[in-house]
């Protein structure tokens, strides 16, 4: 191991983070303001991919098609909280669970009888396909730092919308207490709506992103969704700024881990034994990260107020 | 009264040629694959093979009267073990052929072979099979897993490439491969990197094969996350820095979505689309026509696979009822492979070439295999002398 290479480590997982982050933080709004455990969220972010791949291929241009994408998921959010999800805002958790479920299924058969289930590609925009010199012999795409570029812009997007807006307030006071809010006279299921559209446009917009680089498949947002769940779990329930903060740790955690758990092994076991516990214990760090955060702080690491 | 007698003699010649051709029983085979499960491309380009091959046949093996029954295991192991149950023991099934997945042929390889019904795979090679667990009524049409991986390794000691990283998915085949090229592969292994298996983000491990600096790189990584690596590999600028050697990563199935990242990476496989013989320029030929893609190694066995079955029924005339003379009829392997020469070893696993095969573009746009050199010709596998078939 050298520091060149744990220097390149540390990027790598920062960008995973930002990935995550992207992924998570409209996962966050929905659990966090409406109480909706939405398991589909990984499937929008498919969703959001393959949309990205037709319109690329029809239109040529991948800002385009990211431009369109936009609406199109709002959209989708919009439709789905009219036809299923508003049903289940005053349901039980494990009604949300088995909806949800039933529309990853539905959408993923969708994907596969439209799309096909052989694995698709969309090509890095060539504005960004340059790349830059990491370290000797090791080139770092240049869409990679775009992404990171991308997921630090949300962010500060998000942050000021929450905090500074009207309707940022709204959503904060909704994820302290929706009753209270909708008691005063605003109109909660107009603001669930929009802020089911915006978590659809973010899961969306984050399949777009990941697209060039990841292989398209259905299915492909189950992996995600279950780290988006542990970063969300890990930050703090409907904050955002906790869905920054755990989805950088997750990121760095799960990197490092993978890349030198059996290195750090084999300083005290042997070789052979290390090579088999090595990949199965970096499988499992950001679980344990998550429960070690758990034991410390039951809410998460930045809980939104009134539900620590 | 003539006519009546007439009548009557028509109807024992009726009577008498149904009851005559009642005694030969259609030929019962199934075709069970992994249809429904992720990463189930090989699946259908499989069934595809097969099914091409039936309607060459004019839909009958040997001339005879045929029923095809198509079952899908969806990718587990329980679901194909009650299928294998109810095609043996309701259907009657003479032979169950396909599969997908290693365990999931593994499951079901007991319920078939205890029942003394025929299990022909067309890609499940595993080494447990060529060697102690062999069975009389199980064939491996598609390769042994060892001699796939290994002939990667081979090729690796040919060339001299003195250093090598291997990577694959944490699960049995993933280890099975990378056992395989090291089997054979005499030079130093830096590192083996067994990846959780769904991941996504292979830049971490991009990254360490960069400060590894081998000289050959042993990837086996079927499906979507084969796809992303050497996407991920091709964009950190290290495809060309290596020597990149695979199974079952850059075939068939992943060059639709890998396209040019692809070209020139090196793989190992028992069958390439250009392997020149005319058995092969026909299937590839009339799979495009009927289906529109590249065949891959998967629709090559099942197709062969088919052939190998008609072959067998045509030397019993038919008659399924006399399993040995049928077993024997099969290990002849006298039907037209399209990897050209293909004999059975003792242990009714193939011996066959294994070639080292390059991802090209066709003139055409569409993406293939080649075959630019038989790295071991004519090879059967070690586990033939721990089997009892001699």
């Amino acid at each position: 191991m050298s520091i060149p290479l744990f220097l390149v480590q540390l990027l790598n997982g920062l960008q995973l983070g930002v990935l995550l982050f992207l992924v998570s933080a409209g996962l966050t709004l929905i659990f966090g303001v409406m109480g909706f455990i939405n398991l589909a969220h990984g499937a929008l972010y498919m969703v959001g991919a393959y949309l990205a791949f037709t319109l690329t291929g029809v239109t040529g241009s991948f800002l385009l098609s990211l431009l369109l994408v936009f609406p199109a998921m709002f959209l989708l959010g919009l439709g789905l909280d009219t036809l299923v999800f508003r049903h289940f805002y005053d349901r039980d958790h494990l009604d949300q669970v088995l909806v949800t479920f039933g529309l990853i299924v539905i959408l993923d058969e969708a994907v596969k009888m439209i799309w096909g289930r052989a694995p698709l590609s969309v090509p890095i925009p060539a504005a960004l396909s340059g790349s830059i010199t990491l370290m000797d012999g090791l080139l770092y795409p240049a869409y990679r730092l775009a992404i990171i570029g991308a997921g630090l812009a949300v962010a500060v997007l998000l942050s000021i919308l929450v905090t500074r807006t009207r309707a940022g307030m709204l959503v904060r006071a909704g994820a302290t207490n929706a009753r209270i809010v909708a008691a005063l006279g605003v109109n909660i299921r107009g603001l669930f709506m929009l802020v089911f559209g915006v978590g659809a446009m973010l899961a969306g917009f984050s399949g777009v992103m990941a697209a060039p680089i990841f292989a398209l498949e259905p299915g492909m947002g189950d992996a995600f969704l279950i780290l988006a769940f542990v970063v969300i779990v890990t930050g703090g329930i409907g904050s955002i700024r906790g869905a920054f903060i755990a989805s950088l740790l997750v990121g760095l955690v799960d990197t490092l881990g993978r890349s030198f758990a059996t290195d750090l092994l084999k300083l005290t076991m042997s070789s052979s034994a290390a090579g088999r516990i090595g990949p199965a214990l970096a499988s499992m760090s950001i679980y344990i990260l998550m429960a070690a955060v758990l034991f410390f702080r039951p809410a998460g690491l930045f809980p939104a107020a009134g539900r620590a | 009264m003539k006519v009546l007698s007439t009548l009557l003699g028509c109807a024992a010649a009726a009577i008498l040629t149904t009851s005559a051709s009642a005694a030969a029983e259609p030929v019962k085979v199934a075709f069970m694959n992994s249809l429904s499960s992720t990463s189930s491309v090989g699946a259908k380009q499989g069934r595809d093979g097969f099914a091409l091959a039936l309607k060459e046949l004019g839909g009958k093996f040997g001339g005879v009267d045929t029923q095809v029954i198509w079952e899908d295991d969806e990718g587990k192991p329980d679901v194909a073990v009650t299928k294998a149950k109810t095609l043996v023991e309701r259907d009657h099934v003479d032979a169950i052929v396909g599969f997908t997945f290693t365990n999931v042929a593994m499951a079901a390889l007991k319920p078939i072979v205890d029942s003394k019904t025929f299990f022909l795979s067309t890609n499940p090679g595993p080494s447990p099979v060529a060697g102690k667990r062999c069975s009389p009524y199980f064939f491996s049409v598609s390769y042994q897993m060892d001699l796939e991986s290994g002939a990667s390794g081979k090729y690796a000691n040919d060339a001299k490439l003195d250093t090598a990283f291997l990577i694959a998915p944490n699960y049995q085949a993933g280890k099975d491969s990378l056992g395989g090229f090291k089997r054979l592969y005499k030079g130093k292994i830096v590192e083996e990197d067994y990846t959780p298996l769904h991941q996504i983000d292979y830049s971490s491990d991009v990254a360490r094969i960069a400060a590894a600096k081998p000289s050959a790189l042993y990837v086996f990584m079927p499906g979507a996350p084969g796809v992303n690596f050497v996407k991920q590999l091709r964009q950190a600028g290290l495809a060309d820095k290596v020597t990149f050697l695979s199974a079952f990563t850059i075939d068939e199935s992943a060059l639709p979505a890998l396209q040019d990242s692809a070209i020139g990476l090196y793989g190992s496989a028992d069958w390439a689309p250009n392997l020149d013989n005319p058995a092969n320029k026909k299937f590839v030929a009339d799979f495009e026509k009927e289906y529109g893609y590249v065949p891959s190694n998967f629709s090559a066995h099942a197709y062969d696979a088919a052939m190998l079955i008609d072959s067998a029924v045509r030397a019993v005339h038919g008659d399924m009822s006399n399993k040995d003379a049928f077993r024997a009829a099969l290990k002849k392997a006298d039907f037209k492979s399209v990897r050209g020469e293909f004999k059975f070893n003792t242990n009714q696993f193939p011996i066959q070439n294994y070639y080292l095969v390059k991802a090209a573009k066709r003139p055409d746009g569409k993406y293939e295999t080649e075959a630019v050199k038989n790295v071991m010709p004519m090879q059967g596998d070690e586990y033939a002398k721990d089997c009892s078939m001699k």
